[in-house]
Order: structure tokens, then sequence, then C-alpha cells
């Protein structure tokens, strides 16, 4: 689970003590092209972690004929936008739409981004560690 | 019946006059109130409605191995032609008016049995952001079935526990 040699090259990856890449994140749409040129065209999943200080995008894009995996995450300061990849990948979109609702990421360029889980009047993203636990949400919580 | 009964020209001898001549005939007299709800007890059907993973032990309940038929109890699909509501799962913020729009299509008289911890008080999902600890904060409920899930025979036990307090409703009135 990690990214192809070349393309930790080419694209400035960090690679952490664990093996774990870090993409920065104005390097994301370059990178998600060249992933599909070399056959990763199925998009698995993107979602989130709250680490109170910043935020991660963790993403897995996988090769279906070799069955290889590019497994890559994304550092962010809150408040920051990142690139979409769902003008690329059709399957980003409603993963992007659903980490923008729980964590409230904003991605740029994303054509429908709106609340996808919970009700469009729905005030806060509940999967962020600042959300307070028994927020009352009236009539019935 | 066998007793000789004087002609009279009441409606309700010439009654006891006919039925009791037939073979194994016999009257019954009680209250219209509870001959009424030993009807609405013995074919008590709930919405077909499952939330979570307590409906699965409650279609198992209606299943042949427990056989809920034979209380008389039938699966209906639509609100309008049920007595009871089965909440049987965790109730969501996002489904809880939905819980109550089909609680206010059901006909009178309607009874809800909250199944399980979750429709109970939320159970361990009590604090998540999106459930509603305990379903009695929609609609107001009759019967109690705790477990997690419970097991066909709780659900059961929880049926005839609302049959009994049917019945005893009609006594409590007089």
């Amino acid at each position: 689970m990690s990214l192809p040699q070349d393309l930790i090259q080419a694209f400035g990856v960090e690679v952490n003590d664990q093996g774990i890449p870090y993409v920065p994140k104005d390097r994301l749409p370059d990178l998600a092209r060249a992933l599909k040129e070399k056959g990763f065209r199925f998009f698995v999943f993107v979602t989130a972690v709250d680490y109170r200080e910043y935020l991660e995008l963790v993403y897995l894009i996988r090769n279906l004929d070799t069955l290889e995996e590019a497994f890559f995450k994304v550092k962010i300061q809150d408040g920051e936008t990142v690139p979409t990849l769902s003008t690329l990948y059709e399957g980003a979109n409603w993963h992007e739409r659903e980490v923008y609702d729980l964590f409230g990421v904003t991605f740029e360029g994303h054509p429908d981004l709106r609340r996808i889980l919970l009700p469009e009047d729905w005030e806060g993203h509940p999967l962020r560690k600042d959300y307070p636990m028994d927020t009352p949400h009236p009539p019935y919580r | 019946m066998g007793v000789t009964r004087e002609k009279v020209n009441s409606p309700l001898e010439d009654l006891f006059d006919v039925v009791e001549r037939w073979p194994g005939g016999g009257l019954v007299i009680a209250p219209l109130e509870k001959l009424l709800a030993w009807g609405t007890k013995s074919s008590l059907w709930p919405l077909t409605f499952g939330l979570a993973c307590c409906a699965i032990e409650m279609m198992a309940t209606f299943a042949s191995r427990f056989d809920m038929d034979r209380f008389g109890v039938v699966m209906m699909p639509s609100p309008r032609r049920t007595d009871v509501m089965i909440i049987a799962g965790t109730v969501t913020v996002k489904m809880a008016p939905r819980i109550r729009r089909l609680y206010e299509q059901m006909p009178h008289p309607k009874y809800v049995i909250a199944m399980g911890s979750c429709a109970i008080s939320g159970d361990h999902y009590r604090h998540v952001y999106s459930v509603v600890p305990g379903v009695d904060r929609v609609i107001p409920v009759d019967v109690y079935v705790p477990g997690c899930p419970p097991s066909p025979e709780a659900l059961m036990e929880g049926i005839m526990a609302l049959q009994k307090k049917i019945m005893q409703e009609t006594e409590r009135k007089k």
C-alpha cells in the first residue's frame, strides 16, 4: 500500500517512517492524472481524519488489471481547500461530498458540493473533534 | 342449556331459544367495549417497518419457526391498515419525522412497541450526533422489549403483554 516509486520521485512525495506517502496538496490533481494514465482507474475512497492541529485526507485508488493499490495521504490545515478529483474520477464525487458533509473540507472545483448524508439544514460537521458530544438537535434530540 | 324456559315474547328470549336448540350452541353476553378489545388484541396487525438489526430478529419472529400468525399477528404493508407499530432499531434524527408521519397515518386504536435497547434509550449510540435517545421522544410507546437484539421469544412476550394491556384498558374504563 503505497505509490509507484517513479511517482514518489516525480511529485515530491514525502514518505514517513511508517512508509506512508504524503502528497503535497497542489500536486494532487497531477498525481491523480499520472496514476490514471498508469491504469489506476478505480477510485476506492477518500476519507478524512481530524488530528485537531490539522486534517489528513486519505486516498485509495486501485488498478483493477494488476490489482496494485495507490494509497496516499494529503495533509491540510483547518480551513484550507483541496483540489477535487471528481472531474477525473466520477466515483470521487459522492466521497468528496461525504467528506465535506462530515468534516467540512471544501473541494475546489467540485461540480455539486452539498451535504449527502445529513439533512440539508444541519449545522456543523459532526465528525470533527471540535463538534461537541450530545449536541442537541431539536425537537427530537 | 337443558333448563326449560317459559315462552316470553322478548326478542332476546327468542334468540336464546333458537341458539340453545342448536347442537353446541351457546350465547356469550359481554360489554361491547370488551368484545371490541378482544377483536383488536386477536388481530394485531403490525406495520412492516424495520430500522436496523432488530428488524432481522423481528423477521425471524414472523417466519415459520416462531410463526406469529397463530396470535393473529400479520404484517401489513400500509400504515392505514395497521394497529401496532414495532420500532425495531436505532431511531435517527433524520428518520424521526418519517416515523412521526407513519404513526399519524395509522388509524385508531394504535399501539407502539419499542423493540431493543436502541429504540428504548439509544443504547450505546445514545451520544452519537444523529441518534434520537429513545423513540418515546417521537411517539408514545406502549410496550418496551429490552435486548440487543431481543430474541423472538422476547418479542412474542412483548406482543402478548400488549394484548394483555388492551384487555386491561377496557376494565380500567369502567
